[in-house]
């Protein structure tokens, strides 16, 4: 059965986009049919970090006012035959996405595809809540850090409130994806704990992704990091969320400062 | 053993015990607000209903303003009667 997964945070900038790609491609490269779908109306960038921005002809609110038919606008990945994007749309007008049209799009989109993954915008505002309208989970993106925290709370708030599933008295599954966590600081006691965090939102764990040049090296080619370098410490991450997402379970590793190779040293160079 | 005290001392000098303090404090707090979403609306409805009974009124000058200090929060009420409402009670009466 199709499932529809939210991912969301409430702050923006704290990963969001970027987990949608690496999430939706780890998935189908398990050989699930995946479709990542862009609600960003106006600031879309996930046909970006996919790599498709040349291929966008038609968009979600398109096909939500019957411009498009959905055939049309869904991209195909080039990479992965299984993994497919739905753009969304630069228009500035926020209100021409509407309830209906999402929930006809996304009813479209279960007949055709064992994950759906929206990817929120920021906010919490009307295309926030359209995004997480229809979902059967959610990820909640957040830092560890006490802003963006506070945002994650809110929005578990609005999940339990909010969505078609909260008002039909069922729970909406949600997780927890700590990204951008930085290991030195981590080790210098400089930024919330893992525990604590879990602690405050009491919602389960999907994983914890490292701040890590590969994630920028990945973007800047269009190509999600569990795609682009599947052996870098936070595409490992990012592919062990999708594991537990398909109801795997999975060991969660910490990640830790990585060693510094003798030449590196030598040469000056950085630690990814 | 020498790790497990480093980290330990770390720690404690850290700022991060100080992060999950604050946050747990106003998360309660902005918790309760949500479970009560909107408590001033309420408060606002019949704060209104009982001036009204007396007093002639606009129901826009009605203001109810809710203000969180450290210690105690402050509810803030704010009505605007116009002028000559002591007339309107006695024909009221
Ligand atoms: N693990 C990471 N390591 C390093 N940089 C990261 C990591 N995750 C995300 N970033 C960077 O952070 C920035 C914001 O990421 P992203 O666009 O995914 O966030 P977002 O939540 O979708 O933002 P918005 O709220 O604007 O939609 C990007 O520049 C991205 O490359
Ligand atoms: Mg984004």
């Amino acid at each position: 059965m199709a499932k529809v997964l939210v991912v969301t945070s409430g702050k923006g900038g704290v990963g969001k986009t970027t987990s949608t790609a690496a999430l939706g491609a780890a998935l189908a490269q398990r050989g699930e049919k995946v479709v990542v779908v862009d609600f960003d109306v106006g600031l879309r960038n996930l046909d970006l970090i996919m790599g498709a921005e040349r291929r966008v002809v038609f968009d979600l609110i398109n096909v939500a006012q019957g411009v498009a038919k959905l055939s049309q606008a869904l991209i195909r990945d080039k990479r992965l035959e299984s993994l497919w994007l739905l753009p969304a749309s630069q228009t500035r007008d926020k209100d021409a996405l509407t309830d209906e049209g999402v929930r006809d799009i996304i009813a479209d989109l279960r007949t055709k595809f064992d994950w759906i993954i929206c990817d929120s915008p920021a906010g919490i505002e009307r295309g926030a809540t359209l995004a997480m309208r229809y979902a059967d989970e959610a990820v909640v993106v957040t830092n560890p850090e006490v802003s963006s925290v506070r945002d994650a709370d809110r929005i578990i708030g609005m999940l339990d409130s909010k969505t078609v599933k909260a008002e039909q008295g069922e729970q909406i599954k949600k997780h927890v994806l700590i990204t951008r966590y930085d290991t030195s600081r981590a080790a210098r006691g400089e930024m919330l704990n893992i525990d604590d965090i879990l602690e405050i939102l009491a919602v389960p764990l999907l994983g914890i992704i490292p701040e890590s040049q590969d994630v920028l090296k990945a973007s800047n080619v269009g190509s999600p990091v569990t795609l682009n370098n599947a052996g870098s410490q936070p595409a490992r991450a990012y592919i062990d969320a999708a594991r537990r997402l398909s109801g795997e379970t999975v060991d969660m590793v910490v990640p830790t400062e990585q060693r510094r190779g003798f030449m590196d040293r030598l040469l000056g160079r950085r630690a990814a | 053993m020498s790790m497990n005290l480093l980290n330990l001392l770390r720690r404690r000098t850290g700022s991060a015990p100080v992060a999950r303090e604050r946050l747990q404090i106003l998360l309660a707090h902005e918790r309760g607000l949500r479970s009560q979403p909107d408590l001033l609306g309420i408060l606002r409805e019949e704060i209104l209903a009982v001036v009204s009974r007396h007093v002639v009124l606009d129901p826009e000058k009605v203001i109810v303003r809710m203000d969180r200090g450290d210690a105690v929060s402050t509810l803030e009420v704010d009505i605007e009667i116009p002028n000559g409402f002591e007339k309107r009670l006695k024909v009221a009466s």
